[in-house]
């Protein structure tokens, strides 16, 4: 690790490092479900989980919380994910590992929602 | 920077090594490894939580769920159906016997009466990682003393916050720094007392377990206030994994600057050294701490000249336990006003207790000062085990007394524990319901001082080890009428005359106990019978044969 020389390092190193804590907080601005039942799972949910993390990660946004969650019942629509961001739920059907990138990049991070692929508001 | 999806804390303080948190922790990786989600799932060793009894503990993030008593058999439920379909696994949550919901973290009784100061940080950072102290304004404090600070306006801060030292006697830290900063000296020491000794304490240890940072920090603020550049933490040898953690928070402090020379390219240098006990009791006394870092034999010193003016190798040194370093970096950071909030006027700030003995939730606990004993045993403790009552509480540990049942809403302060014939200690605290028999209990306690006693002083070698006998006779049921008298007689004059803290403070279990528990001495002087049932006087007949045969021989 480098020596830190000032207070302004320090302070820089802490901000950088409270960002990996923050899901310790069980605060964040965004919430993303991913349901991850039987039917979910084998649509290819996981695929869909692990494209939202390294989304996540690649733009560097610690502000979102990833819940996994049970079959919504919408077997039809799987994988669903839900993002409640803005006090507003919106749920995204057939979801690909694709559009999981970009529903991270607009929705997520911009607040944009992505409205060809919404199935449903919560 | 990676993002893990969940955060698996794993509480691995020493107890809950010790309860087999080891196999599970493996048992999870190995889990986590067949079902291809390593990379989303972060296991981050951790310190004590507090809530020992229910060791190992698992703290589950972003959900904040916490599951007890985990073994490695569980790894695999918790990771196929939490971590994989985001079913928490109900029957490993903490719940109450009859209770149907499961409470969030933050409201489970033990934790949400809890004021954390200076456990802020154990059990929810990797005390191995000098990142994630960092993350949670760690150094921040120190960076503020040595670039925004002269030290007179640290001992300031610190005399304003009213902060006493924590590790018993509760002498105002900030005053004991002022001697020290006043001495004209070029070199001076800071000392940390990491020789916890106490029976059944074990807070400092999890501190340094959890948060060893925090004490460095300590130590450097307070080097920074009275002038010193080298510090010792002299910590037990019996406490492996405190002396590992510590050793590697040194190292990543060294590596980070925050530890050497020209700190925050400041004038301000530090260095530390780690020594390790000598494996005496006495050797938590200050005095003979200093002769124990100087190669010498570990007994106390006449006291004064105090260590402030002449301690370590004849130089001003400063002793703080590990508990009052702790809170320093909180006070220097936030304010003497902040840390005012919390505790009584003149026992400001919290204390950190290890809660043992008949109660139902035994672990560790930070209160405010002032906290009545009621609400740290029956609310945070979860009360006593069904069936039974509180009988008394002992603070202080073999230097502290009881507390009966009529005194449990005392607060318990720097002020109030004298009055009742007890002391704050370093923070044991063991809970006893009417199963534990007075006499034994102070028998016990004084045959800790009497084997701990370092012989340089006469009233502590020959004057507790009358005592003992006393006791140990009156418990064999050949006590005599006399006998009360006498010990109370004795330990008096034991009080008065011995030489350091050790024989100062060793009677008082035996007086404590004599003054609220009399009539069960006088059962077993005048019945010859120990109401709660432990003294066993049938061993009386066979303890004589074998002193005449003995003599005999």
């Amino acid at each position: 690790m480098e020596k830190i020389k000032s207070i302004e390092e320090l302070r820089k190193l802490r901000e950088h490092a409270r960002k990996s804590l923050q899901v310790r907080s069980g605060e964040a601005k965004v919430k993303i479900m991913v349901s991850m039942g039987t039917v979910g799972i084998a649509a290819g949910a996981r695929d869909v989980l692990m494209a939202i993390i390294s989304e996540l990660e690649k733009r560097q946004f610690h502000d979102a919380q990833i819940v996994e969650r049970g079959s919504l019942g919408l077997d039809n629509e799987e994988p669903v994910v839900a993002v409640e961001r803005d006090n507003k739920t919106v749920f995204y059907g057939k979801v690909t590992a694709e559009m999981a990138r970009e529903i991270v990049a607009q929705h997520v991070i911009n607040g944009q929602i992505v409205s060809e692929w919404v199935i449903a508001k919560g | 920077m990676k993002i893990y999806r969940i955060h698996a804390l794993i509480c691995a303080g020493a107890q809950c090594i010790a309860a087999g948190g080891n196999g599970f922790e493996e048992a999870l990786k190995n889990e986590l490894k067949k079902h291809n989600i390593e990379e989303e799932v972060s296991v981050v060793e951790t310190g004590c939580m507090g809530a020992c009894q229910l060791g190992p503990l698992l703290v589950v993030y972003p959900e904040g769920i916490m599951y007890t008593n985990v073994e490695a058999k569980d790894a695999k439920e918790i990771v196929e159906e939490h971590f994989l379909k985001g079913r928490p696994v109900k029957r490993l949550m903490w719940k109450k016997e009859g209770e149907e919901e499961f409470p969030e973290l933050k409201d489970i009784p033990f934790f949400a009466k809890q004021t954390k100061i200076v456990l802020r940080n154990c059990g929810l950072i990797n005390p191995e990682d000098i990142n994630e102290y960092i993350a949670r304004d760690g150094y921040k404090a120190l960076a503020k003393a040595v670039a925004e600070m002269e030290p007179k306006d640290v001992i300031d801060v610190v005399k304003e916050s009213g902060l006493r030292g924590r590790g018993g006697a509760g002498f105002p830290t900030g005053l004991k720094w002022s001697f020290a900063a006043n001495q004209d000296s070029e070199e001076k020491y800071i000392i940390c007392n990491a020789d916890e000794g106490d029976p059944g304490a074990y807070m400092d240890r999890s501190i340094l377990e959890g948060d060893p940072h925090s004490v460095i920090e300590g130590m450097m603020i307070t080097g920074y206030a009275i002038g010193s550049s080298v510090g010792y933490i002299y910590v037990r040898a019996e406490y492996p994994l405190a002396v590992r953690r510590l050793k590697m928070a040194i190292k990543q402090a060294k590596q980070a600057g925050l530890l050497g020379k020209n700190i925050f390219g400041t004038n301000f240098s530090f260095d530390m050294v780690l020594m390790m006990g000598a494996g005496a009791f006495v050797c938590g006394e200050e005095t003979a701490l200093i002769n124990s870092i100087e190669g010498k034999r570990g007994e106390p010193r006449k006291k004064p000249p105090f260590p402030a003016i002449s301690g370590l190798f004849g130089k001003p040194t400063i002793i703080n336990n590990v508990e009052t370093l702790a809170n320093l970096p909180v006070i220097v950071d936030k304010g003497a006003k902040f840390f005012k909030q919390f505790g009584t006027e003149k026992s400001p700030g919290t204390k950190v207790f290890a809660l043992a003995g008949n109660v139902n939730i035994s672990g560790l606990v930070e209160v405010p000062m002032g906290t009545s004993l009621r609400k740290i045993v029956f609310d945070i403790g979860g009360g006593i085990p069904e069936g039974h009552t509180f009988k008394g509480a002992l603070t202080g540990g073999p230097s502290g007394g009881v507390i009966p049942m009529e005194f449990i809403d005392t607060p318990v302060d720097y002020e109030s524990l004298p009055d009742l014939g007890t002391i704050m200690g370093s923070g044991g605290l063991i809970i006893m319901d009417e199963r534990s028999c007075m006499v034994d209990v102070a028998k016990f306690f004084l045959k800790f001082t009497v084997d701990e006693s370092c012989g340089k002083c006469v009233p502590c070698r020959e004057g507790t080890r009358q005592m003992l006998k006393i006791l140990e006779r009156i418990t064999l049921g050949r006590g005599r009428e006399e006998d009360i008298d006498r010990l109370e007689k004795m330990g008096e004059l034991i009080k008065l005359t011995a030489l350091c803290g050790l024989g100062q403070t060793a009677p008082n279990p035996v007086l404590s106990t004599l003054k609220y528990f009399k009539e069960e001495y006088l059962a077993h002087i005048i019945d010859k019978k120990c109401p709660a049932g432990v003294c066993q006087f049938s061993a009386l007949k066979e303890g004589r044969k074998k002193h005449e045969a003995k003599i005999a021989h």
